[in-house]
């Protein structure tokens, strides 16, 4: 193996990890809150790309716009989301959170492929992030890197901003308490409302990111939400530290895994999933008794 | 037994009857494997507390052993039901001892990714499953010397099959079993509490389960002389959990009913212009149970008062 082809299937792996830190940290930010396993997230993350994709056709947004405004955008709808529907399944089984949001997967999908049609557009990305660059040792598409840079920053953020700021604190404060956190003031059901939105923008911004490197089709989040859900499991439900790591982590075995044994790459997270459950039947970095 | 059930049961046995003369045939043997499908699922629901969302694996796993039975064994049609039914058993000891291990939401998420790995596994193992393209066959065979070519003489064996094991989880539901699952579901550290060991029944429960789901997809697939990708695919379990939920959670008949009705409303929609937004309207008319009828309409059915408030 020569090192270009080992640095390249190292970036590989972390690019697709980034992805996949991205969506499973914004699951695990609403399940920290609402107690809600959202089966949309998929759904969001294709509206984000989606969003990516007609702005820059219908109103020429560029792209460095489209990563703010696509997810400020889907992040409105998912907190109008949040607010009309979600609310009045609180303090229910959180499975009918899960079942409310799988049924608004078949609806936002199929609307987009009633808008959009089943078949994918092309969408490219800029040109100062096409081409590839030199990294001394190899060489490596431009984009990519980007896409690791962009995911790590936003996950190095979210992190600081839950575990370390004020908001953050009220934020665990009123997930781990809602009744003493309101006793002291704490708007939760606004903190509520804007995790949500929270998630379903990072969702969102993992999509703008997607766009340049896929088709952009309805069916786009389908695969990726499974994965996503594995990777949760795997990490500890609810564990930002445990989405982040277990995010790129599985994104880099996956690539090791697909060079010696190619067909293996689409179901070696479900097989570490399988034997993680096994072993640690509350993921890497859950608590254990947590949640049952 | 309520009355109000033995009047569902007595309806429904006669709509069963009568439904190969009022659609196709081959459109009533498909309600009945989901509705028994949809109530494999809901054992697992309804009277487990456990959402499953990767009974396909079971499904599928079944209908591609059943085709290759029928085709490697000269069309031994019994053969496939029992072999394929058998195989699901095993399949679900083997997961269920895995996926019991978490509950609730956990539960859900295991269960969808155990099950993508049957649904990669069958892309990757073409000679069994035809990849892509599925697998056929141009004869069911013989069920013990009859030909049950006619699909009607094969809805009816259907039926009685599926009657059977309507009739077999209600007396297992009915059983000390069923007394202990319906306490683990009440009320589960208590159940634990008086010594019940509330993984293994959960493990029995899932093991059920996943055999009825099998036993109902090799019956849809050699129903249909055909099994494919479609069967393992994780919108199939959601399917399944629609139609138990939309029935009637816990209520048995209702998940069939809610089959029927899921069956019956795709094949209206099929018939307008609006095909094309068929999850659109399955998708609000769920989410509109989930909202505000959450026992289903067998529930409501059922339910001994008309509240104000459900449950």
């Amino acid at each position: 193996m020569s090192v270009d082809y080992a640095a390249a299937q190292l970036f590989n792996g972390l690019a697709s990890g980034a992805f996949y830190a991205l969506l499973a940290l914004g699951l695990s930010v609403i399940f920290g809150m609402l107690r809600v396993i959202n089966f949309a997230h998929g759904a969001l993350f294709m509206l984000g790309a989606f969003a990516t994709y007609y702005g820059a056709e219908a109103f020429h947004v560029p792209f460095y716009a489209a990563l703010i405004v696509a997810p400020l955008a889907v992040g409105l709808f998912g907190m109008a989301i949040e607010v009309t529907i979600l609310r009045r399944l609180r303090g229910l089984d959180p499975v009918y959170g899960l079942l409310m949001t799988f049924a608004l997967t078949l609806i936002i999908v199929n609307v987009v492929r009633l808008m959009a049609g089943p078949l994918g557009s092309p969408y490219s990305a800029p040109d100062a992030l096409s081409g590839a660059t030199n990294l001394g040792f190899t060489v490596y598409p431009t984009y990519r890197l980007f896409v690791i840079a962009v995911s790590l920053a936003i996950s190095l953020l979210v992190w600081w901003f839950v575990e370390r700021s004020t908001l953050g604190a009220r934020v665990r404060a009123a997930t781990e308490n809602p009744v003493l956190a309101r006793a002291f003031g704490v708007d939760t059901n606004l903190l509520i409302t804007l995790t949500f939105g929270v998630g379903a923008g990072i969702a969102a911004l993992a999509g703008v990111l997607a766009a340049p490197t896929t088709n952009v089709a309805p069916s786009m989040g389908d695969a990726i939400i499974i994965y996503t859900f594995a990777i949760v499991v795997i990490g500890g439900l609810g564990s930002i530290t445990g989405s982040i790591v277990a995010g790129f982590a599985l994104g880099l075995l996956q690539a090791i895994g697909s060079v010696y044994y190619p067909p293996i790459s689409t179901t070696l997270i479900f097989i570490v999933m399988v034997l993680v459950i096994i072993v640690r039947p509350a993921g890497l970095f859950g608590k254990s008794e947590e949640f049952r | 037994m309520t009355p109000r059930f033995k009047i569902l049961l007595a309806v429904m046995a006669v709509a069963a009857l009568a439904l190969p003369k009022l659609v196709y045939p081959i459109v009533a043997i498909d309600v009945l494997c989901f509705g028994l499908f949809a109530i494999g699922v809901d054992l697992l629901f309804g009277f487990g507390g456990l959402l499953s969302f990767g009974q396909a694996l079971f499904w599928g796993g079944s209908g591609y052993l059943a085709i290759n039975v029928v085709h490697h064994f000269h069309g031994n049609l019994a053969l496939a039901i029992v072999a394929a039914t058998g195989f699901s058993l095993v399949l679900g000891a083997v997961a269920g001892g895995i996926c019991v291990r978490r509950g609730g939401i956990y539960f859900a998420m295991i269960t969808l990714g155990i099950a993508q790995i049957g649904y990669f596994l069958a892309i990757q193992l073409t000679n069994w499953t035809g990849g892509e393209n599925g697998l056929q066959i141009g004869s069911r065979g013989t069920f013990f010397g009859f030909s049950l070519e006619n699909d009607t003489a094969f809805y009816f064996v259907t039926l009685a099959i599926v009657a059977l094991c309507v009739f077999l989880v209600l007396r297992v539901l009915d059983s000390p079993f069923g007394a202990v699952l319906q306490a683990i579901r009440e009320n589960e550290s208590r159940a634990i509490a008086l010594g019940y060991r509330v993984n293994r029944f959960k493990h029995v429960l899932f093991i059920m389960s996943a055999t009825l789901t099998g036993l109902a997809g090799a019956l849809y697939s050699l129903g249909n002389h055909l099994a494919g990708l479609e069967m393992l695919d994780w919108h199939t379990s959601g399917a399944a959990v629609m139609m138990a939920i939309l029935g009637g959670s816990a209520t048995v008949l209702g998940p069939m009913l809610g089959a029927a009705l899921y069956e019956g409303l795709e094949y209206f929609i099929s018939k307008t212009p609006f095909t094309a937004g068929t999850d659109l309207i399955v998708g609000l008319i769920f989410a509109l149970c989930v909202l505000s009828f959450r026992r289903g309409i067998a529930g409501e059915l059922l339910a001994r008062r008309w509240r104000r408030t459900s449950t």
